[in-house]
Order: structure tokens, then C-alpha cells, then sequence
């Protein structure tokens, strides 16, 4: 068994076998992995019994569950509406240069993706944007670049 | 129409929701729902369908087991009190959830909380772990859990949110049948927003009437508005329902309002010479919150462009009106923007928006129509030139 089918079963046996158990199980994977492997994929049709075109299906549908690589942190910064009018688009050209990658991709090293990603939630302080899980609200690009240089301090 | 602005502050207060529940739990179902249809609440997440009509028509199927779910997918562009109300109150949330269960007889309850708020999940799960203690102290038979969504605005439609807690593509399914007849794992559910499970719980607390009395016929009680745009006082408000827009600009805006979308994205947008007749509420223009105010230096075309390549990105791609009919909206105003298409290029894409609103499944694409007619017929000249 390799590391991915021992993650996709212990995890199955922690969420369950069902259908309604698909969700919890892929965002886990993506939670521990950053993305979809197609080596999860199925490994995790083959634990809850589905086919898997059904598990890419239902994976590729949503746009936190990623089916390409991704770096150790994902950046996204929030492109709707108001963020647009208070200036997302100075944030996302900063962190492109500091970062040396354009939107959606995935830097060298694998430690960082850059992407937009709609409304977050946070439209009365924006711009905003989201690291992994984390939020940062009302960010300037200078305090955008201070908060990477702090993940990239901690990432390996 | 109510002439002033009023805050109210019903959502946010703290109240002790276990003696609000113990009370509660004395009653019939009957009781707690005939309260709860007496207030005239209406959903908070936009649509407004009655609470109390929903609550009893789940209450009256015969079934092993129904569910409760609460809506915490908030994407609407421009809504963010879900989050407010889940950061700042989350056992009243919970304690509602507990009161539907008694008022429609369900002992499961899930919140389905979207991706961009998984910050909130630690928290959340221990409230929920104490709060599955506390009823299980007073003998209620009644637990919540908690389901992620994974970032797809169209699973805060209540069919699709269904579709993806069962581990679907959360595509919406037809109705009928109603989500209170055959919802989660095909089993009598009622779902409703963070908001409106909130009011419900005050409404049991303080009765119906206090509710009632706020608001106008069509639109009783207060409303959290997620305010935003171009204001200096950007937040939550708890308001009663009724206001004119012109009050509320007054209030909030920054003396320079051009325009106002009311209801986020898929709401509508009303330009200053309509303020003083539009009505915030059900009998003029309903929101599940969200105000966004634009001011004279804000481009229409660019805020179109942003609503439309919002919903194409959004779009479930599953029933072809919406799907084909986001694109091409998109694509038609760029084309007029440009030059490429004429101006009377607009009046065909109206008619396909129309179309759309008819024929798409969901309101997804039944709503696109509503920003972009607003705009079109407000701010023609801006999209053209």
C-alpha cells in the first residue's frame, strides 16, 4: 500500500463508506495533499466502491478541490466586486512579482500558487485574501508581501 | 414604507439560549410553529419563503427520520453576516436549529458551512460538541453536525447544498417535490439560513408579536445588512425592514451615491433617481443583506463585467439556459463595449436575460436578469460608450 492509499483508508474508515462520506474524504486528501493525485482518486473509489470518473466528477465540480498540483500555501485573493474597487488587482501584481509566477500558477520551489477566487466574504473590508485557511482582511500590497515572507519563513 | 432608518438589535444580543430552549421544549410543536408563522418571519437568505409554513409543512410528513439543515454557504456577493452571526452567536444558531427539530420533529441537525470559512471550524465544532452535551442534559434528543462545502456558490441553493452533503456535484435538483418532503438522503428537511434560525429562536423567546410589530405588512421584523462599497460605514446592521432606499443612503452613503445594488449580485441595481420610491423589503426590493453602494466615480460597465463573470464562473453548468446565457451576456456587453456589436445589440441580450429567467432550473440563472436589466436600462450609456 503506498502513503496515499493508507491516508484514503484511514480516512475512510474515520468518515465512512457511504456516498455522503465523498466530500469529508476528498477534502481531507486535499486538505493533507493540496490537490486531487489521480492516485487518490482512485484510490478512494476503490474504497467507497464508486467508479472513478464518478470521483473526479464530483471533485472537479468544486474549486477547493483541486485536481492539479498546488503549492504548499495557496494564495487566494478575492476578485469580486468590492475588492475589485478597493484595489485587489495592485495586491495580485505585487505578490506576481515577488513571487515570480502569474495568476494561477505554482512557484518553482512548490511553495506557494497564486490565485483569484470569488467573494470570500469579507466585502466591508477588502481587499481580502486567503492563505490555506487563514484570512487576511483590508491588505495593502506591502502588508500582502509581510505576510507571505512570514509563510515563507515557515514553509520547508 | 417606514420613514427612518431604525436599528434593532435582536441577532447579536446576548440571551441565555438553554432557559430559551427549556421553555421552549415545554410546548407542542404545534405551539412553537403557529408563534413562528404568527411573527410573519420570512427566510433571511433571500428567497423569503414564510419560516412557519416550511416548518409545519416538514412537521406534517410522516417519516423515521427528517433533518434540519442550516444554510452557512454564504457566497452571495456582498453578504458576510452569516459569518458575523456564526462568530459572534453561535449557540443561538445552534439553539435554533434544536427548535426546529422540536417544532418538525428531527433529532439530526447539519450546518453546511462554506469553504472560505473554514477558519470558523474549530470553534464551531467545540460549541457544537457542548452544545450536543447540553441537550443530551436535558433530555432532548437532538445533534448537530457540521459539513464543508468546497467553494461553489451554487450549493448555497438549498437542493444543491443537498446534493453536496450527500457527496455530489452540487448541481440543484427539480422541484417539486420540496426539500420538505423529500430533502437530505430523500428525507423530509427543512433547511433555512443562519439568520432566520436566530429570529425563530427570539421569536420563541419574546413571542411573536414584539416581531410583528416591527417592519410593514409585507415585511415583518429587522434584517442584519451586510453594508459595503463606497460608505464610511462599511459593517453589519441589524435595521427594520420597510426603509426607503433614500433614508438608507442618507444613512450610509457617502454623499455621493450614483447607485445602489440591493440583494448582491443576482439583486438589483437602482440608480438615485429611484431611491426615494424603493422600498427595502418583500413589497419593493427584497435582500438577504446585501447593500453594495456605488459612488459617481465607479464605471457600471466594469461592475456589470464583474457580476457577469461571476455567474459564468459560478454557472453549474448542468441546464443549458444558464450555462450558455452567462456566457454570452458576458460576451455580448464586452462585444458592445468595444465596437464590435451595436449598441441595439443590448435590447437581444435583454431578450435572451428574459429567456434565462424562464427557462433556467435554479434561480442561479433565473436571477442573472436582475443585475443585468437594472444596469442596462439604468446605465445604458455607460455600457456602450
Amino acid at each position: 500500500m503506498t502513503r496515499i492509499e493508507e491516508f484514503v483508508k484511514e480516512q475512510a474508515e474515520k468518515h465512512g463508506r457511504e456516498r455522503s462520506s465523498l466530500m469529508p474524504i476528498l477534502q481531507a486528501v486535499v486538505q493533507s495533499e493540496r490537490f486531487l493525485s489521480e492516485e487518490a482518486m482512485v484510490a478512494i473509489a476503490t474504497e467507497l466502491d464508486l467508479s472513478t470518473a464518478d470521483v473526479f466528477g464530483t471533485a472537479s465540480f468544486y474549486t477547493f478541490l483541486d485536481t492539479v498540483p498546488r503549492g504548499k500555501n495557496i494564495i487566494r485573493v478575492c476578485k469580486t466586486i468590492t475588492c475589485h474597487m478597493k484595489g485587489k488587482d495592485a495586491i495580485i501584481a505585487t505578490l506576481e512579482d515577488m513571487l515570480k509566477v502569474k495568476l494561477g500558477e505554482t512557484t518553482s520551489d512548490g511553495k506557494f500558487s497564486l490565485l483569484q477566487a470569488n467573494c470570500l466574504g469579507w466585502c466591508h473590508k477588502g481587499p481580502v485574501m486567503l492563505v490555506n485557511d487563514e484570512i487576511y482582511p483590508e491588505v495593502t500590497p506591502e502588508k500582502a508581501v509581510e505576510i507571505i515572507r512570514e509563510y515563507l519563513k515557515k514553509t520547508k | 414604507m417606514k420613514n427612518k432608518i431604525k436599528k434593532v438589535d435582536l441577532i447579536f444580543e446576548k440571551v441565555d439560549h438553554l432557559s430559551i430552549l427549556k421553555k421552549a421544549f415545554e410546548r407542542t410543536s404545534d405551539e412553537i410553529i403557529l408563534d413562528v408563522i404568527d411573527s410573519g418571519l420570512r427566510g433571511r437568505g433571500g428567497a423569503g419563503f414564510p419560516t412557519g409554513l416550511k416548518w409545519k409543512f416538514a412537521k406534517n410528513e410522516e417519516s423515521d427520520q427528517k433533518y434540519v439543515i442550516c444554510n452557512a454557504d454564504e457566497g452571495e456577493p456582498g453578504t458576510f453576516k452569516d459569518r458575523e452571526i456564526l462568530t459572534n452567536v453561535p449557540e443561538k444558531v445552534l439553539a435554533g436549529m434544536a427548535l426546529c427539530g422540536k417544532a418538525i420533529g428531527a433529532t439530526e441537525g447539519y450546518i453546511y458551512l462554506r469553504a472560505e470559512y473554514n477558519f470558523l471550524l474549530g470553534m464551531l465544532n467545540e460549541k457544537i460538541r457542548e452544545f450536543n452535551k447540553q441537550m443530551k442534559n436535558m433530555n432532548f434528543e437532538f445533534s448537530v453536525f457540521i459539513r464543508s462545502g468546497s467553494g461553489a456558490y451554487v450549493c448555497g441553493e438549498e437542493t444543491a447544498l443537498m446534493e453536496s452533503m450527500e457527496g455530489h456535484r452540487g448541481e440543484p435538483r427539480n422541484k417539486p417535490p420540496f426539500p420538505t418532503q423529500h430533502g437530505y438522503l430523500a428525507k423530509p428537511t427543512s433547511i433555512n439560513n443562519v439568520e432566520t434560525l436566530v429570529f425563530a429562536l427570539m421569536i420563541a423567546n419574546l413571542g411573536p408579536t414584539m416581531f410583528k410589530e416591527l417592519g410593514t405588512f409585507d415585511s415583518r421584523g429587522s434584517k442584519v445588512f451586510s453594508i459595503s462599497g463606497d460608505t464610511p460605514k462599511a459593517g453589519i446592521y441589524e435595521l427594520e425592514l420597510g426603509m426607503s432606499l433614500e433614508d438608507f443612503v442618507h444613512e450610509f452613503g457617502d454623499g455621493d451615491t450614483k447607485a445602489v445594488q440591493v440583494g448582491g449580485a443576482s439583486g438589483f441595481c437602482v440608480a438615485r433617481k429611484h431611491f426615494k420610491d424603493t422600498v427595502i423589503g418583500f413589497e419593493g426590493i427584497p435582500t438577504g443583506g446585501s447593500m453594495m453602494l456605488f459612488n459617481s466615480t465607479r464605471s457600471m460597465y466594469n461592475i456589470l463585467k464583474d457580476y457577469l463573470e461571476f455567474f459564468e464562473e459560478e454557472s453549474c453548468g448542468q441546464c443549458t439556459p444558464c450555462r450558455v446565457g452567462c456566457q454570452q451576456l458576458l460576451k455580448g456587453v464586452e462585444a458592445v463595449k468595444k465596437g464590435i456589436k451595436p449598441a441595439t445589440y443590448l435590447n437581444e441580450l435583454q431578450k435572451l436575460s428574459e429567456t434565462m429567467k424562464i427557462a433556467s432550473k435554479c434561480g442561479l440563472g433565473q436571477s442573472v436578469g436582475n443585475p443585468f436589466n437594472s444596469i442596462v436600462n439604468n446605465f445604458r450609456e455607460e455600457i456602450i460608450y
